[in-house]
Protein backbone atom coordinates (compact mmCIF):
# COMPACT_ATOMS: atom_id res chain seq x y z
CA UNK A 1 0.00 0.00 0.00
CA UNK A 2 1.25 3.43 -0.90
CA UNK A 3 -0.20 5.77 1.62
CA UNK A 4 2.78 8.09 1.99
CA UNK A 5 1.99 9.91 -1.22
CA UNK A 6 2.94 13.23 0.34
CA UNK A 7 6.60 12.92 -0.73
CA UNK A 8 7.76 14.23 -4.10
CA UNK A 9 7.85 11.81 -7.02
CA UNK A 10 11.29 10.40 -7.89
CA UNK A 11 10.51 10.60 -11.57
CA UNK A 12 7.80 12.72 -13.13
CA UNK A 13 7.13 12.24 -16.84
CA UNK A 14 5.03 14.76 -18.72
CA UNK A 15 3.81 14.45 -22.30
CA UNK A 16 6.74 12.40 -23.50
CA UNK A 17 6.63 11.75 -27.26
CA UNK A 18 9.06 10.24 -29.70
CA UNK A 19 8.45 9.94 -33.43
CA UNK A 20 10.34 7.98 -36.03
CA UNK A 21 9.58 10.20 -39.01
CA UNK A 22 5.82 9.96 -39.47
CA UNK A 23 5.58 6.86 -37.28
CA UNK A 24 4.84 7.07 -33.60
CA UNK A 25 7.38 5.61 -31.19
CA UNK A 26 5.47 6.65 -28.11
CA UNK A 27 3.07 9.56 -27.69
CA UNK A 28 1.95 11.76 -24.80
CA UNK A 29 3.12 9.50 -22.01
CA UNK A 30 2.74 10.97 -18.53
CA UNK A 31 3.19 9.33 -15.14
CA UNK A 32 4.73 9.77 -11.70
CA UNK A 33 7.03 7.26 -10.05
CA UNK A 34 7.44 7.50 -6.30
CA UNK A 35 10.47 6.35 -4.28
CA UNK A 36 10.39 2.63 -3.63
CA UNK A 37 7.80 1.98 -6.28
CA UNK A 38 8.08 -0.51 -9.11
CA UNK A 39 6.30 0.36 -12.33
CA UNK A 40 5.67 -2.26 -14.99
CA UNK A 41 5.20 -1.37 -18.63
CA UNK A 42 3.55 -4.10 -20.70
CA UNK A 43 2.40 -4.32 -24.28
CA UNK A 44 3.00 -6.32 -27.41
CA UNK A 45 6.08 -6.06 -29.61
CA UNK A 46 6.21 -2.70 -31.34
CA UNK A 47 3.92 -0.99 -28.85
CA UNK A 48 6.63 1.52 -27.92
CA UNK A 49 7.70 0.13 -24.55
CA UNK A 50 11.39 0.01 -25.36
CA UNK A 51 11.30 3.42 -27.07
CA UNK A 52 9.72 4.86 -23.96
CA UNK A 53 12.33 3.24 -21.72
CA UNK A 54 15.19 4.49 -23.90
CA UNK A 55 13.77 8.01 -23.78
CA UNK A 56 13.46 7.85 -20.01
CA UNK A 57 17.00 6.54 -19.58
CA UNK A 58 18.45 9.17 -21.92
CA UNK A 59 19.55 6.74 -24.63
CA UNK A 60 17.15 8.38 -27.07
CA UNK A 61 16.27 12.05 -27.25
CA UNK A 62 12.48 12.48 -27.10
CA UNK A 63 10.83 14.92 -29.49
CA UNK A 64 8.55 16.41 -26.86
CA UNK A 65 7.97 16.23 -23.16
CA UNK A 66 9.80 16.34 -19.85
CA UNK A 67 11.45 13.69 -17.70
CA UNK A 68 11.91 15.28 -14.31
CA UNK A 69 14.16 13.38 -11.93
CA UNK A 70 14.48 14.23 -8.26
CA UNK A 71 18.27 14.76 -8.14
CA UNK A 72 20.34 15.59 -5.05
CA UNK A 73 19.97 19.25 -5.97
CA UNK A 74 16.21 19.17 -6.50
CA UNK A 75 14.00 18.17 -9.43
CA UNK A 76 15.72 18.52 -12.81
CA UNK A 77 14.56 17.85 -16.35
CA UNK A 78 16.95 15.18 -17.65
CA UNK A 79 16.05 15.87 -21.28
CA UNK A 80 17.49 19.38 -21.22
CA UNK A 81 20.29 18.53 -18.78
CA UNK A 82 23.83 18.73 -20.16
CA UNK A 83 25.31 15.49 -21.41
CA UNK A 84 28.11 15.19 -18.80
CA UNK A 85 25.53 15.56 -16.03
CA UNK A 86 23.22 13.01 -17.60
CA UNK A 87 26.02 10.51 -18.10
CA UNK A 88 27.19 11.07 -14.54
CA UNK A 89 23.67 10.35 -13.32
CA UNK A 90 23.48 7.27 -15.52
CA UNK A 91 26.35 5.73 -13.60
CA UNK A 92 25.41 6.87 -10.10
CA UNK A 93 21.70 7.38 -9.50
CA UNK A 94 20.47 5.29 -12.42
CA UNK A 95 21.02 1.78 -13.62
CA UNK A 96 20.02 0.06 -16.83
CA UNK A 97 19.57 -3.70 -17.08
CA UNK A 98 19.52 -4.85 -20.70
CA UNK A 99 17.53 -7.79 -21.97
CA UNK A 100 20.66 -9.36 -23.40
CA UNK A 101 23.40 -9.42 -20.75
CA UNK A 102 25.97 -9.15 -23.56
CA UNK A 103 24.78 -5.58 -24.15
CA UNK A 104 25.24 -4.62 -20.53
CA UNK A 105 28.42 -6.49 -19.66
CA UNK A 106 31.98 -6.25 -20.88
CA UNK A 107 32.49 -9.77 -22.12
CA UNK A 108 36.29 -9.50 -22.20
CA UNK A 109 36.57 -8.36 -18.60
CA UNK A 110 36.33 -10.61 -15.53
CA UNK A 111 33.21 -10.67 -13.34
CA UNK A 112 35.02 -8.67 -10.66
CA UNK A 113 36.10 -6.06 -13.19
CA UNK A 114 32.56 -5.81 -14.49
CA UNK A 115 31.18 -5.14 -11.05
CA UNK A 116 34.05 -2.80 -10.18
CA UNK A 117 33.76 -0.68 -13.31
CA UNK A 118 31.06 1.60 -11.97
CA UNK A 119 32.97 2.01 -8.71
CA UNK A 120 36.10 3.00 -10.60
CA UNK A 121 34.04 5.29 -12.83
CA UNK A 122 33.02 7.29 -9.77
CA UNK A 123 36.55 7.47 -8.45
CA UNK A 124 37.32 4.32 -6.41
CA UNK A 125 41.09 3.82 -6.56
CA UNK A 126 41.73 1.17 -3.92
CA UNK A 127 42.03 -2.30 -5.41
CA UNK A 128 41.31 -4.15 -2.17
CA UNK A 129 38.13 -2.16 -1.51
CA UNK A 130 36.87 -2.57 -5.06
CA UNK A 131 37.47 -6.30 -4.94
CA UNK A 132 35.82 -6.59 -1.54
CA UNK A 133 32.69 -4.89 -2.76
CA UNK A 134 32.68 -6.98 -5.93
CA UNK A 135 32.80 -10.17 -3.86
CA UNK A 136 30.04 -8.85 -1.61
CA UNK A 137 27.83 -8.11 -4.62
CA UNK A 138 28.52 -11.40 -6.34
CA UNK A 139 27.34 -13.06 -3.14
CA UNK A 140 24.18 -11.01 -3.10
CA UNK A 141 23.29 -12.16 -6.60
CA UNK A 142 24.21 -15.76 -5.73
CA UNK A 143 27.39 -16.06 -7.73
CA UNK A 144 30.16 -17.98 -5.93
CA UNK A 145 33.10 -15.81 -4.87
CA UNK A 146 35.55 -18.15 -6.63
CA UNK A 147 34.05 -17.16 -9.99
CA UNK A 148 35.18 -13.55 -9.53
CA UNK A 149 38.07 -13.83 -11.98
CA UNK A 150 36.12 -15.71 -14.64
CA UNK A 151 34.88 -13.88 -17.68
CA UNK A 152 31.14 -13.57 -18.27
CA UNK A 153 31.52 -15.72 -21.38
CA UNK A 154 32.17 -18.64 -19.03
CA UNK A 155 28.85 -17.99 -17.25
CA UNK A 156 25.41 -19.39 -18.01
CA UNK A 157 22.70 -17.05 -19.28
CA UNK A 158 21.10 -16.75 -15.85
CA UNK A 159 24.42 -16.03 -14.18
CA UNK A 160 25.25 -13.40 -16.79
CA UNK A 161 21.95 -11.70 -16.09
CA UNK A 162 22.58 -11.78 -12.34
CA UNK A 163 26.07 -10.42 -12.92
CA UNK A 164 24.62 -7.59 -14.95
CA UNK A 165 22.31 -6.77 -12.06
CA UNK A 166 25.19 -6.77 -9.58
CA UNK A 167 27.23 -4.53 -11.87
CA UNK A 168 24.37 -2.07 -12.01
CA UNK A 169 23.41 -2.01 -8.36
CA UNK A 170 26.90 -1.77 -6.88
CA UNK A 171 26.88 2.03 -6.76
CA UNK A 172 23.53 2.05 -4.96
CA UNK A 173 21.35 3.64 -7.64
CA UNK A 174 17.90 4.97 -6.77
CA UNK A 175 16.22 4.18 -10.06
CA UNK A 176 16.68 1.05 -12.15
CA UNK A 177 15.48 0.67 -15.72
CA UNK A 178 14.99 -2.91 -16.81
CA UNK A 179 14.31 -4.00 -20.36
CA UNK A 180 12.88 -7.54 -20.35
CA UNK A 181 15.21 -8.67 -17.54
CA UNK A 182 13.96 -12.26 -17.73
CA UNK A 183 13.77 -12.56 -21.51
CA UNK A 184 15.62 -15.53 -22.93
CA UNK A 185 15.88 -17.41 -19.64
CA UNK A 186 14.15 -20.70 -18.95
CA UNK A 187 11.33 -20.70 -16.42
CA UNK A 188 13.14 -22.09 -13.39
CA UNK A 189 16.02 -19.64 -13.85
CA UNK A 190 13.46 -16.90 -14.42
CA UNK A 191 11.78 -17.73 -11.13
CA UNK A 192 15.06 -17.50 -9.21
CA UNK A 193 15.96 -14.24 -10.89
CA UNK A 194 12.57 -12.77 -10.08
CA UNK A 195 12.91 -13.87 -6.49
CA UNK A 196 16.32 -12.23 -6.32
CA UNK A 197 15.11 -9.03 -7.95
CA UNK A 198 12.15 -8.80 -5.64
CA UNK A 199 14.43 -9.22 -2.64
CA UNK A 200 16.90 -6.59 -3.83
CA UNK A 201 14.22 -4.07 -4.72
CA UNK A 202 12.59 -4.38 -1.31
CA UNK A 203 15.84 -4.48 0.63
CA UNK A 204 17.43 -1.47 -1.09
CA UNK A 205 14.20 0.49 -1.42
CA UNK A 206 14.80 0.81 -5.15
CA UNK A 207 12.44 2.36 -7.61
CA UNK A 208 12.28 0.47 -10.85
CA UNK A 209 10.70 0.68 -14.26
CA UNK A 210 10.36 -2.74 -15.82
CA UNK A 211 9.50 -3.22 -19.47
CA UNK A 212 8.25 -6.68 -20.30
CA UNK A 213 5.68 -8.60 -22.29
CA UNK A 214 5.51 -11.25 -19.59
CA UNK A 215 2.51 -10.59 -17.36
CA UNK A 216 3.74 -13.02 -14.71
CA UNK A 217 6.85 -10.87 -14.22
CA UNK A 218 4.87 -7.72 -13.53
CA UNK A 219 2.41 -9.59 -11.34
CA UNK A 220 5.32 -10.57 -9.10
CA UNK A 221 7.42 -7.41 -9.21
CA UNK A 222 5.38 -4.36 -10.10
CA UNK A 223 3.25 -2.21 -7.82
CA UNK A 224 1.71 -0.37 -10.71
CA UNK A 225 1.17 -1.22 -14.31
CA UNK A 226 1.01 0.71 -17.57
CA UNK A 227 -0.39 -0.97 -20.66
CA UNK A 228 0.83 0.34 -24.02
CA UNK A 229 -0.59 -0.15 -27.48
CA UNK A 230 0.65 1.52 -30.69
CA UNK A 231 2.70 4.05 -28.77
CA UNK A 232 -0.09 5.14 -26.45
CA UNK A 233 -0.77 4.28 -22.83
CA UNK A 234 -4.21 2.68 -22.92
CA UNK A 235 -4.60 1.79 -19.28
CA UNK A 236 -2.75 2.27 -16.02
CA UNK A 237 -3.40 1.41 -12.40
CA UNK A 238 -2.44 -0.94 -9.59
CA UNK A 239 -1.06 -4.18 -10.98
CA UNK A 240 -3.63 -6.50 -9.46
CA UNK A 241 -6.43 -4.18 -10.42
CA UNK A 242 -5.35 -3.98 -14.06
CA UNK A 243 -4.69 -7.68 -14.39
CA UNK A 244 -7.78 -8.90 -12.53
CA UNK A 245 -10.23 -6.36 -13.85
CA UNK A 246 -8.95 -5.08 -17.19
CA UNK A 247 -11.05 -2.24 -18.59
CA UNK A 248 -9.56 -1.54 -22.00
CA UNK A 249 -10.25 -3.97 -24.83
CA UNK A 250 -6.58 -4.48 -25.54
CA UNK A 251 -5.76 -5.21 -21.89
CA UNK A 252 -8.57 -7.76 -21.81
CA UNK A 253 -7.06 -9.41 -24.89
CA UNK A 254 -3.60 -9.36 -23.34
CA UNK A 255 -4.74 -10.89 -20.06
CA UNK A 256 -6.85 -13.56 -21.72
CA UNK A 257 -3.97 -14.50 -24.06
CA UNK A 258 -1.84 -15.86 -21.22
CA UNK A 259 -1.63 -19.61 -21.48
CA UNK A 260 -2.68 -21.52 -18.41
CA UNK A 261 -0.71 -24.62 -17.56
CA UNK B 1 65.72 10.97 -60.08
CA UNK B 2 68.24 12.74 -57.88
CA UNK B 3 67.75 13.26 -54.18
CA UNK B 4 67.59 17.00 -54.87
CA UNK B 5 64.30 16.35 -56.62
CA UNK B 6 62.69 16.01 -53.19
CA UNK B 7 61.64 18.98 -51.15
CA UNK B 8 63.62 19.48 -47.92
CA UNK B 9 62.81 16.55 -45.60
CA UNK B 10 60.72 14.79 -48.26
CA UNK B 11 57.30 16.35 -47.51
CA UNK B 12 56.09 19.40 -49.43
CA UNK B 13 55.83 22.68 -47.56
CA UNK B 14 52.03 22.71 -47.40
CA UNK B 15 51.99 19.28 -45.79
CA UNK B 16 54.60 20.34 -43.26
CA UNK B 17 52.53 23.41 -42.40
CA UNK B 18 49.49 21.20 -41.88
CA UNK B 19 51.48 18.92 -39.57
CA UNK B 20 52.96 21.88 -37.67
CA UNK B 21 49.47 23.22 -37.06
CA UNK B 22 48.50 19.85 -35.58
CA UNK B 23 51.67 19.87 -33.46
CA UNK B 24 50.94 23.37 -32.17
CA UNK B 25 47.45 22.34 -31.23
CA UNK B 26 48.83 19.25 -29.51
CA UNK B 27 51.28 21.37 -27.54
CA UNK B 28 48.49 23.75 -26.56
CA UNK B 29 46.34 20.88 -25.25
CA UNK B 30 48.81 18.43 -23.68
CA UNK B 31 47.85 14.79 -24.17
CA UNK B 32 44.97 15.53 -26.55
CA UNK B 33 45.01 13.50 -29.76
CA UNK B 34 44.91 15.92 -32.68
CA UNK B 35 43.72 14.42 -35.98
CA UNK B 36 45.89 15.23 -38.98
CA UNK B 37 45.93 14.28 -42.65
CA UNK B 38 48.62 11.64 -42.50
CA UNK B 39 50.44 11.14 -45.83
CA UNK B 40 51.65 8.02 -47.53
CA UNK B 41 55.32 7.68 -46.70
CA UNK B 42 57.85 5.54 -48.55
CA UNK B 43 57.78 2.92 -45.80
CA UNK B 44 55.13 0.53 -44.48
CA UNK B 45 52.73 1.47 -41.71
CA UNK B 46 54.11 0.31 -38.40
CA UNK B 47 57.63 1.37 -39.35
CA UNK B 48 57.27 4.87 -38.00
CA UNK B 49 55.31 6.75 -40.66
CA UNK B 50 53.82 9.01 -37.98
CA UNK B 51 57.13 9.74 -36.32
CA UNK B 52 58.80 10.41 -39.66
CA UNK B 53 56.16 12.95 -40.63
CA UNK B 54 56.47 14.76 -37.30
CA UNK B 55 60.26 14.75 -37.60
CA UNK B 56 60.05 16.05 -41.18
CA UNK B 57 57.81 18.89 -40.03
CA UNK B 58 60.20 19.81 -37.19
CA UNK B 59 63.52 19.58 -39.02
CA UNK B 60 65.48 22.65 -40.08
CA UNK B 61 68.77 22.39 -42.01
CA UNK B 62 70.81 23.17 -38.87
CA UNK B 63 69.34 20.27 -36.90
CA UNK B 64 71.35 17.30 -35.72
CA UNK B 65 69.26 14.16 -35.92
CA UNK B 66 69.47 10.99 -33.87
CA UNK B 67 67.24 7.99 -34.54
CA UNK B 68 66.85 5.09 -32.14
CA UNK B 69 64.83 1.91 -32.25
CA UNK B 70 64.42 0.07 -28.92
CA UNK B 71 67.19 2.33 -27.63
CA UNK B 72 69.68 1.22 -30.28
CA UNK B 73 71.16 3.39 -33.04
CA UNK B 74 72.13 0.46 -35.24
CA UNK B 75 68.88 -1.44 -35.72
CA UNK B 76 67.11 -1.68 -39.10
CA UNK B 77 64.38 0.85 -38.38
CA UNK B 78 66.80 3.41 -36.95
CA UNK B 79 69.35 2.99 -39.73
CA UNK B 80 66.82 3.33 -42.54
CA UNK B 81 65.05 6.38 -41.08
CA UNK B 82 68.39 8.07 -40.41
CA UNK B 83 69.48 7.38 -44.01
CA UNK B 84 66.14 8.65 -45.26
CA UNK B 85 66.64 12.07 -43.67
CA UNK B 86 70.32 12.20 -44.61
CA UNK B 87 69.26 11.78 -48.25
CA UNK B 88 66.16 13.94 -48.30
CA UNK B 89 67.11 16.69 -45.83
CA UNK B 90 70.89 16.52 -45.77
CA UNK B 91 70.92 17.17 -42.04
CA UNK B 92 73.75 16.15 -39.77
CA UNK B 93 73.22 12.90 -37.89
CA UNK B 94 74.65 11.67 -34.64
CA UNK B 95 74.47 8.78 -32.24
CA UNK B 96 75.19 10.90 -29.17
CA UNK B 97 72.07 11.88 -27.26
CA UNK B 98 73.65 15.08 -25.96
CA UNK B 99 74.58 16.35 -29.43
CA UNK B 100 71.19 15.76 -31.04
CA UNK B 101 68.57 18.47 -31.42
CA UNK B 102 65.88 16.15 -32.77
CA UNK B 103 65.64 12.54 -31.62
CA UNK B 104 63.18 10.18 -33.25
CA UNK B 105 62.57 7.15 -31.10
CA UNK B 106 60.72 3.88 -31.15
CA UNK B 107 59.95 2.23 -27.78
CA UNK B 108 62.51 4.02 -25.58
CA UNK B 109 63.45 7.30 -23.97
CA UNK B 110 67.26 7.78 -23.91
CA UNK B 111 68.93 7.14 -20.55
CA UNK B 112 70.86 10.39 -20.75
CA UNK B 113 68.67 13.19 -19.44
CA UNK B 114 67.31 15.38 -22.21
CA UNK B 115 67.89 19.11 -22.13
CA UNK B 116 66.25 22.38 -23.08
CA UNK B 117 65.62 22.78 -26.78
CA UNK B 118 65.72 19.11 -27.68
CA UNK B 119 62.74 17.50 -29.41
CA UNK B 120 61.90 13.86 -28.81
CA UNK B 121 59.63 12.34 -31.48
CA UNK B 122 57.88 9.07 -30.68
CA UNK B 123 56.54 6.58 -33.18
CA UNK B 124 53.10 5.50 -32.04
CA UNK B 125 51.27 2.43 -33.34
CA UNK B 126 47.95 2.90 -31.48
CA UNK B 127 47.41 6.33 -29.93
CA UNK B 128 44.13 5.52 -28.18
CA UNK B 129 44.79 4.18 -24.66
CA UNK B 130 41.18 3.02 -24.32
CA UNK B 131 41.11 1.19 -27.64
CA UNK B 132 41.20 -2.42 -26.45
CA UNK B 133 38.61 -1.73 -23.77
CA UNK B 134 36.17 0.28 -25.85
CA UNK B 135 36.24 -0.44 -29.58
CA UNK B 136 33.96 2.45 -30.60
CA UNK B 137 35.90 5.55 -31.63
CA UNK B 138 32.83 7.76 -31.08
CA UNK B 139 32.61 6.47 -27.52
CA UNK B 140 36.32 6.84 -26.68
CA UNK B 141 36.25 10.43 -27.94
CA UNK B 142 33.24 11.08 -25.74
CA UNK B 143 35.09 9.56 -22.79
CA UNK B 144 38.09 11.83 -23.36
CA UNK B 145 35.79 14.80 -23.77
CA UNK B 146 33.96 14.13 -20.50
CA UNK B 147 37.03 12.86 -18.64
CA UNK B 148 35.41 9.47 -18.02
CA UNK B 149 38.49 7.41 -17.38
CA UNK B 150 37.16 4.74 -15.01
CA UNK B 151 37.59 2.18 -17.76
CA UNK B 152 41.36 2.64 -17.78
CA UNK B 153 41.44 1.42 -14.21
CA UNK B 154 39.35 -1.61 -15.19
CA UNK B 155 42.32 -2.68 -17.31
CA UNK B 156 44.69 -2.27 -14.38
CA UNK B 157 42.19 -4.09 -12.13
CA UNK B 158 42.16 -7.00 -14.58
CA UNK B 159 45.95 -7.10 -14.46
CA UNK B 160 46.04 -7.39 -10.69
CA UNK B 161 43.17 -9.90 -10.60
CA UNK B 162 44.94 -12.12 -13.10
CA UNK B 163 48.60 -11.66 -12.25
CA UNK B 164 48.64 -10.38 -8.68
CA UNK B 165 50.22 -7.11 -9.79
CA UNK B 166 49.91 -4.54 -12.53
CA UNK B 167 51.41 -6.61 -15.31
CA UNK B 168 51.20 -3.93 -18.00
CA UNK B 169 54.88 -3.36 -18.63
CA UNK B 170 54.85 -1.15 -21.71
CA UNK B 171 52.46 1.45 -23.17
CA UNK B 172 51.52 2.09 -19.55
CA UNK B 173 48.69 4.66 -19.44
CA UNK B 174 49.46 8.10 -18.04
CA UNK B 175 47.48 11.17 -17.17
CA UNK B 176 48.88 14.41 -18.57
CA UNK B 177 48.63 17.60 -16.53
CA UNK B 178 45.64 16.19 -14.62
CA UNK B 179 43.44 16.05 -17.70
CA UNK B 180 43.94 13.70 -20.66
CA UNK B 181 44.79 10.03 -20.31
CA UNK B 182 47.45 9.25 -22.88
CA UNK B 183 49.19 6.22 -24.34
CA UNK B 184 52.91 7.03 -24.07
CA UNK B 185 53.60 4.73 -27.08
CA UNK B 186 55.07 1.30 -26.31
CA UNK B 187 57.92 2.55 -24.12
CA UNK B 188 58.68 0.30 -21.14
CA UNK B 189 57.05 1.57 -17.96
CA UNK B 190 60.61 1.98 -16.67
CA UNK B 191 60.71 5.10 -18.87
CA UNK B 192 57.39 6.54 -17.66
CA UNK B 193 58.89 8.73 -14.89
CA UNK B 194 61.14 10.38 -17.51
CA UNK B 195 58.02 11.67 -19.33
CA UNK B 196 57.17 13.96 -16.45
CA UNK B 197 58.79 17.37 -16.12
CA UNK B 198 61.22 16.76 -18.98
CA UNK B 199 62.84 19.96 -20.31
CA UNK B 200 62.57 18.57 -23.86
CA UNK B 201 59.51 18.85 -26.09
CA UNK B 202 57.93 15.42 -26.59
CA UNK B 203 55.88 14.82 -29.74
CA UNK B 204 53.95 11.68 -30.63
CA UNK B 205 53.02 10.76 -34.20
CA UNK B 206 50.71 7.93 -35.27
CA UNK B 207 50.72 7.68 -39.07
CA UNK B 208 48.18 4.95 -39.70
CA UNK B 209 45.79 6.26 -37.04
CA UNK B 210 46.38 9.86 -38.18
CA UNK B 211 46.88 11.36 -34.75
CA UNK B 212 49.48 13.69 -33.25
CA UNK B 213 49.78 14.52 -29.57
CA UNK B 214 52.35 16.22 -27.42
CA UNK B 215 53.80 16.68 -23.96
CA UNK B 216 55.30 20.17 -23.74
CA UNK B 217 58.42 20.78 -21.62
CA UNK B 218 57.98 20.68 -17.85
CA UNK B 219 54.56 19.04 -18.01
CA UNK B 220 53.34 16.82 -15.21
CA UNK B 221 52.76 13.24 -16.35
CA UNK B 222 51.39 10.74 -13.83
CA UNK B 223 51.23 6.98 -14.35
CA UNK B 224 47.83 5.58 -13.34
CA UNK B 225 47.69 3.15 -10.44
CA UNK B 226 45.71 2.00 -7.39
CA UNK B 227 46.27 3.30 -3.86
CA UNK B 228 47.21 -0.19 -2.68
CA UNK B 229 49.07 -1.14 -5.86
CA UNK B 230 51.20 1.90 -6.65
CA UNK B 231 52.99 2.38 -9.96
CA UNK B 232 56.44 0.87 -10.07
CA UNK B 233 59.06 1.42 -12.78
CA UNK B 234 60.51 -2.03 -13.32
CA UNK B 235 63.54 -3.40 -15.14
CA UNK B 236 65.47 -6.67 -15.21
CA UNK B 237 67.13 -7.17 -11.84
CA UNK B 238 70.69 -7.20 -13.18
CA UNK B 239 73.50 -4.89 -14.15
CA UNK B 240 74.60 -4.40 -17.75
CA UNK B 241 77.11 -7.11 -18.65
CA UNK B 242 79.06 -4.76 -20.90
CA UNK B 243 79.21 -1.47 -19.00
CA UNK B 244 78.13 -2.54 -15.52
CA UNK B 245 75.35 0.05 -15.18
CA UNK B 246 72.76 -1.02 -12.64
CA UNK B 247 70.40 1.84 -13.40
CA UNK B 248 69.73 1.51 -17.11
CA UNK B 249 67.00 -0.46 -18.87
CA UNK B 250 68.30 -3.84 -20.04
CA UNK B 251 67.78 -6.18 -22.97
CA UNK B 252 68.14 -9.88 -22.36
CA UNK B 253 70.29 -11.61 -24.97
CA UNK B 254 70.36 -15.40 -25.34
CA UNK B 255 73.97 -16.33 -26.10
CA UNK B 256 73.86 -20.12 -26.49
CA UNK B 257 71.39 -23.01 -26.41
CA UNK B 258 72.41 -24.13 -22.91
CA UNK B 259 70.57 -21.42 -21.02
CA UNK B 260 73.37 -18.88 -21.29
CA UNK B 261 72.26 -15.27 -21.40
CA UNK B 262 73.51 -11.79 -20.87
CA UNK B 263 71.91 -8.46 -20.06
CA UNK B 264 72.96 -5.36 -21.96
CA UNK B 265 71.81 -1.75 -21.95
CA UNK B 266 69.10 -1.22 -24.53
CA UNK B 267 70.42 2.33 -24.99
CA UNK B 268 73.53 1.65 -27.09
CA UNK B 269 74.81 5.23 -26.93
CA UNK B 270 74.58 5.27 -23.12
CA UNK B 271 76.42 1.94 -22.92
CA UNK B 272 79.16 3.02 -25.33
CA UNK B 273 79.73 6.28 -23.44
CA UNK B 274 80.11 4.40 -20.19
CA UNK B 275 82.54 1.90 -21.67
CA UNK B 276 84.54 4.72 -23.19
CA UNK B 277 84.72 6.23 -19.71
CA UNK B 278 86.24 3.00 -18.43
CA UNK B 279 83.28 1.17 -16.88
CA UNK B 280 83.39 -2.58 -17.45
CA UNK B 281 80.61 -5.10 -16.83
CA UNK B 282 80.67 -8.83 -16.03
CA UNK B 283 81.39 -9.91 -19.63
CA UNK B 284 82.85 -6.67 -20.88
CA UNK B 285 86.35 -6.28 -22.32
CA UNK B 286 88.24 -3.14 -21.20
CA UNK B 287 88.78 -0.77 -24.13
Amino acid sequence: MKDTVQEAPLLAVRGLSKFYGARIGCAEVSFDLYPGEVLGIVGESGSGKSTLLSCLAGHLVPDRGEVIFDTDTGPRDTVTMSEPERRRMARTDWAFVHQNPRDGLRMGVSAGGNVGERLMAVGARHYGDIRGRAIDWLGRVEIAADRIDDRPSAFSGGMQQRLQIARNLVTGPRLVFMDEPTGGLDVSVQARLLDLLRGLVREMGLSAIIVTHDLAVVRLLADRLMVMKSGHVVEQGLTDQVLDDPQHGYTQLLVSSVLQV
Amino acid sequence: MTDQAYNFAYLDEQTKRMIRRAILKGVAVPGYQVPFASREMPMPYGWGTGGVQVTAACLVPEDVLKVIDQGADDTTNAVSIRKFFQRTAGVQVTEATTEATVIQTRHRIPETLLTDGQILVYQVPIPEPLRFLEPRETETRKMHELEEYGLMHVKLYEDIARHGQIATSYAYPVKVEGRYVMDPSPIPKFDNPKLSGSPALQLFGAGREQRIYAVPPHTQVVSLDFDDHPFEATKADHACDLCGSAASYLDEVIVDDAGGRMFVCSDTDFCAQRRAAGHVGRLGVPE
